[in-house]
């Protein structure tokens, strides 16, 4: 196990609030929620302020049990144009050590500053108090700090002490911090292994570590060693500079997906079929601008009283790209899916391509199919593509949208931002 | 200090010179009542957040006249910590 490595995780403290308060300071020592729209029924806590967290709400809750939590916390609207900017800002600070900065989210990174470390005599912690005071005098956000020889130890040591926190963790107080702690707060357990493990009878990382092997990965398949290493620090995964312009073998696309939580109730089989396609063609849009087809489709929908979602995928005979097909298939999965003729409601939709592959791989084509229809299909979708890439996304539209006005105000492709959030590329 | 209850964010009009390098120098700010004011020094330049107001950008710690104050260019807009004068006690 190589122990040799300087790996910081900086994690912005209640990112989205601190931005609202960096920028508006009479908000600081408030209780900040930042929220979505309540009205379009986006109505739940995205960030809160740590005043408001100790008056005991939740990231992830609806805003009316925010409220009733804390009457007089103060509702601001997310801004993300301002959290890319600041988001962007930090990672220039970053940049300005190593060239080696993973994000993990709008709000985490990791920097791996093994070699920049002499940068600071050789003193990491040095370094990650550098970094953590420049975030404060010239972002006005704090931000704690995890540092450690691998990626998983820092993210521990980054949530193991908030707000403004620095923790490091060394191969010899590894066992006095890391492994008390409750298995849950390991990177990759969530609550269903957590719940698995605590019926094995393991409840902190240190009991997790040091289980056997043959048990853990008879419990949790192939995670389950992948999880146990993490547990004895033995991960040893490279901090992977990002890039959105390569789109390198460290960063393989594995599926293109869109959902949306609709503003209304999707009651009948027609409207789920427009949303399904108005999601679907910005899937397709995406596909070829990736310059990828998927074999796989699958659609889901979230039920409206319950809210638990579902979905069902199908695998086509060939890898497609085409608007149609994959809309199509999705609608047509949807439906089945759905009995909206005997009362069924939707609440949210999505359409989701995987099994992806190059676009201009070889293809068996068979003696029945229409190629050239295919081909005809693809240089619309491409034409319609370049429109919409010189005049906006409402440039090119489809009567079944501009039909339906509660349609017509969504626009998936421009409110569809991609963050990398896989720690396994 | 007297006569001022607090500082607000206020954009103001700039005139810059920018180089071949890149680095922008600004040397006159011009006031929404038409006032310029001339730029004697860029005394600093550095990242920095705007305490008083919020807001964050490169700080420009300038010379005018007989004052030393900042100026914060946003990118692509400049903004000030503008005095808020207080109201007047009866």
């Amino acid at each position: 196990m190589r122990t040799d490595r300087v790996v910081l995780h900086v994690d912005m403290n209640c990112f989205y609030a601190s931005v609202e308060m960096a920028e508006n300071p009479q908000l600081r020592g408030l209780p900040v929620i930042v929220g979505g729209d309540e009205e379009s029924r986006h109505g739940i806590v995205l960030t809160a302020s740590y005043p408001a967290k100790r008056r005991g709400v939740k990231t992830g809750s609806a805003l009316w049990e925010a409220r009733r939590a804390c009457p007089d916390a103060i509702i601001v609207p997310p801004h993300y144009g301002l959290y890319m900017r600041y988001s962007h800002l930090a990672r220039t600070i970053y940049n300005q050590y190593t060239d080696l900065v993973e994000p993990f989210g709008l709000d985490e990174a990791w920097l791996d500053v093994t070699k920049s470390v002499y940068l600071q005599g050789g003193d990491a912690l040095l370094l990650a108090r550098e970094i953590s005071e420049r975030m404060v005098s010239e972002l006005g956000v704090t931000v704690s700090v995890g540092v450690s020889w691998n990626k998983i130890f820092a993210k521990f040591g980054s949530d193991y002490d908030k707000p403004d926190g620095l923790t490091c963790i060394t191969p010899q107080n590894a066992c006095s911090i890391v492994w008390p702690a409750p298995v849950r707060d390991l990177l990759y357990v969530g609550p269903a292994t957590g719940r698995k493990l605590n019926h094995l009878g393991i409840y902190t990382i240190g009991q997790l570590a040091q289980a056997d092997d043959e048990l853990i990965r008879r419990t949790l398949g192939k995670m389950g060693s992948v999880v146990q290493a993490f547990a004895r620090g033995e991960d040893e995964s490279p901090v992977r500079p990002y890039d959105p312009a390569v789109r390198n073998i460290h960063h393989v696309v594995k599926g293109v997906g869109n959902g949306i939580t609709c503003p209304f109730d999707v009651e009948d089989e027609q409207t789920a079929r427009q949303v399904i396609w108005l999601m679907g063609e910005s899937v397709a849009q995406r596909l070829r601008a990736q310059g990828l087809a998927a074999r796989t489709i699958s659609a889901y929908g979230r039920d409206f009283a319950t809210l638990a979602s579902r979905s069902t995928q199908t695998t086509l005979a060939r890898p497609t790209q085409l608007t149609s097909e994959i809309c199509s298939t999705a609608a047509d999965l949807l439906a089945a899916d759905w009995d909206f003729a005997h009362g069924a409601k939707v609440r949210g939709v999505g359409v989701r391509a995987t099994n992806l592959v190059p676009a201009a791989s070889a293809v068996q084509l068979d003696l029945w199919g229409c190629e050239e229809q295919r081909l005809r299909m693809l240089t619309l979708d491409k034409t319609v593509d370049a429109l919409r890439g010189r005049f906006g996304n409402h440039a090119v539209r489809r009567l079944s949208e501009l039909s339906n006005p509660r349609l017509s105000a969504l626009d998936p492709a421009r409110d569809n931002v991609v963050h990398p959030i896989s720690f396994f590329a | 200090m007297k006569g001022i209850a607090g500082r607000a964010k206020k954009y103001v009009e700039v005139v810059s010179d920018t180089s071949e390098e890149g680095v922008v120098t600004p040397l006159e700010i011009i006031w929404d009542t038409g006032v310029h004011y001339h730029i004697d020094r860029v005394l600093d330049r550095r990242q920095a957040h705007s305490l008083k107001t919020g807001g964050t950008g490169m700080r420009y710690t300038v010379r005018v006249g007989n004052t030393t104050t900042h100026l914060w260019y946003e990118g692509p807009r400049w903004f000030v910590e503008a005095k808020v004068a207080a109201m007047p006690e009866w």
